[in-house]
């Protein structure tokens, strides 16, 4: 767990043996030289381009859209592996659908003493204003994002949950279809099951969730902040392959508590709502009064159960890193089960003994603030300066609540692409768990991303790391 | 009391609009001390009126009308009997936990001066006293005006003019509570002066505290006293956002001009309800 450990390698195990779901994979990666694989990751790169995939760096005034590195040798993983992990996941947010169920209706959970009813209550995330609403079929979170990484052969953990509107998935997408126009020798030597479904099981998840007052064939719609959001791309990317009108705000509107799409043959009655757009924007009626992006008299359509939010409002209550603390806890309290997939061990600062074990051990942790996302406002303790972990204590001390911490992990690493060759980098994974009336749908594999510095922990898009296809082997 | 409320908001448009929405929040519910006797909402459109309860506990009614609208008036008429219960709300509908009501948002956040303001006046131990304090001297210490705050106008910005309207005393009110620890909200409605004026530009607003053993206790601190026979308690919520008699958007209807007018006069006994 300590900075020290061994690192465990998906590809080569410590003794130098090949992990056999690598075997295929080595040896290809013996036999091609380095400057093809270069000459093919340029070519990778020349096709992102002309896809126009692109993804906006907040605080980057030099360059608003660049394109995230892809490295183009996959990771694999096994069959067995992917099985374990999917059943964790489904297990996970079915827990988390639970749990937002009940924050908001009936509060078991926090008059249970489990989770702290001020974690709850005054956390930005929840949102009073969905308490007591039903939402249609009981489901908030539909769509998520659950981020894994994994420490040994066995150990996979949970290192944070998505709950609001996750993205990344059209580079998931974009990833396989390049690799196999790439690379297609190499398919033909594994079975590396599909992912290209995923849209058609998006499509079925906001079917199944329409309201029931929606007829057989429901419409359905991605509700997108615009042209300035840096996942724009990725939401006309998803509209495209959903074959569902992409709209803004504007586009839609209430009359008599249902929502209308303007079309050029008249009004059309919306029934599910992709929304990418946050909580904060959704409707100037209820939330910010200034907000052009929105549709006025959206909450109150949605009140009145004649239109369903993908994700529904509120979700992001259940996937801030203080109540991320009690998942293995909120499993067990609704589902009556163990945990399959584990947290990371975490500290929460709001407790003063908790606390103080931060503090006298800053130079090993990681320190994270409870609503931060994206890799920024993060300590790594055994990475920083001591001037960056001073700041960091006076930070905890002002705040604790504000703030956990966990050890560092030595996340695994798999072979990577880099300039003086094939080496190992850190990764993680970012499966999406679609949530529908019928049934949970997950596409195997998900979005792998790499640390592409070297020793580097930290995977965000937004801090350089780049993405990988993730394959998983049929067995 | 029999109190009598006529509230009128008319929207006129240089540019007719072309479509307007908004949502209501403009119907009182009975509680001990306050009973609904009549009670009905006009909008001059052709709309229907969707109601549904808030995640507060609030009726709301929602509606859209679709233009050309040159004027739109919302017209609330009732009549509303009245007891003093000393300021303490029983028998209200309540959907959350006081804890609820800890919660900060953009309007109620306490600055340094706050909390400066609102620590000098506490009473450790005693809660009720500590909100008198609050009370007594906020309405000393502000003073009524309201030309230089807006809708928008945060407690903060409230507290360093010194100035506000009745909504700028229940944030300052409700900010400094929280600030102390204490469940606080606010409280949208009608007051109906001692004075004999009839006629007033706006509703009224004041704040709730939640006390042990009292439950929660209403403070007004632009008239420095708790809510009596007099106050007619309409909504409440975390600040005026949620609490709003009236949040709308519309489409084109450039060059608004509102006009409010609010009677709040006590019925004659003999007057006859319809």
């Amino acid at each position: 767990m300590a900075g020290d450990a061994p690192i465990f390698d998906e590809m080569n195990l410590a003794d130098g043996a090949v992990r056999p779901a690598y075997e295929t994979l080595a040896r290809w990666l013996k036999t091609i030289p380095t400057d093809l694989l270069a000459t093919r990751s340029r070519e990778a790169e020349a096709l992102f381009r002309r896809i126009g995939i692109t993804f906006a760096v907040y605080g980057d005034a030099a360059s608003t859209e660049r394109l995230i590195p892809f490295d183009v040798i996959p990771r694999v993983l096994t069959n067995d592996e992917w099985v374990r992990l999917s059943k964790g996941l489904t297990q996970r947010v079915r827990a988390i659908n639970a749990f937002l169920g009940d924050v908001y209706t009936k509060r078991e959970i926090l008059r249970a003493g489990i989770v702290p009813e001020d974690l709850v209550y005054q956390n930005p995330a929840f949102r009073p204003e969905m308490n007591q609403q039903p939402v249609p079929h009981g489901i908030y979170v539909m769509i998520a994002g659950i981020d894994i990484v994994r420490v040994d052969a066995d150990t996979f953990y949970v290192l944070e949950d998505n709950a609001r509107t996750p993205s990344g998935v059209s580079y998931m997408l974009e990833n396989r279809e390049v690799m196999i126009r790439l690379f297609p020798e190499l398919f033909s030597q594994h079975r590396v099951a599909p992912v290209e479904n995923y849209t058609d099981d998006l499509l079925a998840t906001m079917k199944s969730v329409a309201p029931r007052s929606a007829s057989s064939d429901p419409t359905c719609v991605l509700l997108t902040p615009g042209l300035f959001n840096s996942a724009y791309y990725e939401h006309t990317f998803l509209a495209d392959k959903l074959g569902v009108e992409l709209v803004e705000g504007r586009d839609l509107f209430v009359k008599a508590d249902v929502v209308y799409m303007r079309t050029t043959e008249g009004p059309k009655r919306v029934d599910v709502i992709y929304r990418r757009l946050d909580d904060d924007f959704l409707d100037p009626l209820v939330f910010r009064p200034d907000s052009a992006l929105g549709v006025p008299g959206l909450m109150s359509a949605y009140h009145a159960g004649n239109v369903t939010l993908a994700n529904a409002v509120g979700t992001g209550v259940a996937d801030d890193k203080a109540v991320y603390s009690y998942m293995p806890e909120i499993v067990k309290f609704y589902l009556g089960e163990e945990p399959i997939l584990k947290n990371v061990p975490t500290w929460r600062c709001r407790a003063p003994d908790e606390l103080k074990y931060v503090l006298d051990h800053l130079p090993e942790l990681v320190v994270k603030e409870v609503h931060g996302s994206g890799g920024y406002g993060m300590l790594i303790g055994p990475k920083a300066a001591a001037a960056e972990i001073e700041l960091f204590r006076h930070k905890l001390v002002k705040d604790p609540s504000n703030f956990i911490a966990q050890p560092t992990l030595a996340l695994s690493t798999c072979p990577t692409l880099v300039e003086e060759g094939v080496a190992p980098r850190h990764v993680d994974l970012r499966p999406f768990v679609l949530t529908g009336r019928d049934k949970v749908r997950i596409v195997p594999g998900g979005l792998t991303r790499v640390a592409l510095k070297e020793g580097s922990l930290v995977v965000n898009s937004s801090q350089g790391g780049g993405t990988k296809d993730t394959w998983v082997l049929d067995s | 009391m029999r109190i009598r409320i006529a509230h009128e908001t008319i929207y006129s448009y240089a540019v007719p609009a072309h479509a307007v929405i908004q949502t209501l929040r403009l119907t009182p519910r009975n509680y001990e001390g306050q009973h609904v006797a009549t009670w009905r909402i006009d909008v001059d459109q052709d709309c229907r009126l969707d109601a549904h309860e808030d995640a507060f506990g609030n009726i709301t009614h929602t509606f859209s009308c679709t233009g050309p609208v040159q004027t739109l008036t919302v017209r609330v008429d009732g009549l509303v009997e009245t007891s003093d219960t000393a300021g303490v709300v029983r028998g209200a509908i309540e959907r959350f936990p006081p804890g609820l009501y800890l919660r900060g948002t953009d309007l109620t956040t306490a600055d340094g001066e706050i909390r400066a303001y609102a620590e000098a006046r506490e009473r450790p131990g005693d809660r009720l006293s500590t909100l008198h304090a609050l009370l007594d001297d906020l309405a000393r210490d502000i003073t009524f005006d309201k030309d230089p705050t807006h809708s928008a106008t945060t407690a903060a910005e409230a507290f360093a003019l010194k100035r506000g309207v009745c909504q700028d005393f229940a944030h300052i009110f409700i900010a400094a509570a929280r600030h102390l620890n204490i469940p606080a909200r606010y409280v949208g409605g009608y007051f109906l002066h001692a004075d004999g004026t009839v006629d007033q530009e706006a509703g009224h607003a004041w704040a709730e505290a939640h006390v042990e053993g009292l439950g929660w206790v209403g403070f007004d601190a632009a008239n420095g006293q708790c809510p009596t026979e007099q106050h007619i308690r309409i909504a409440c919520g975390l600040d005026y956002l949620n609490a709003a008699p009236i949040r709308g958007s519309r489409h084109g209807g450039e060059g608004e001009f509102l006009t409010v007018k609010v009677v709040v006069d006590q019925a004659s006994r003999q007057v006859q309800v319809q």
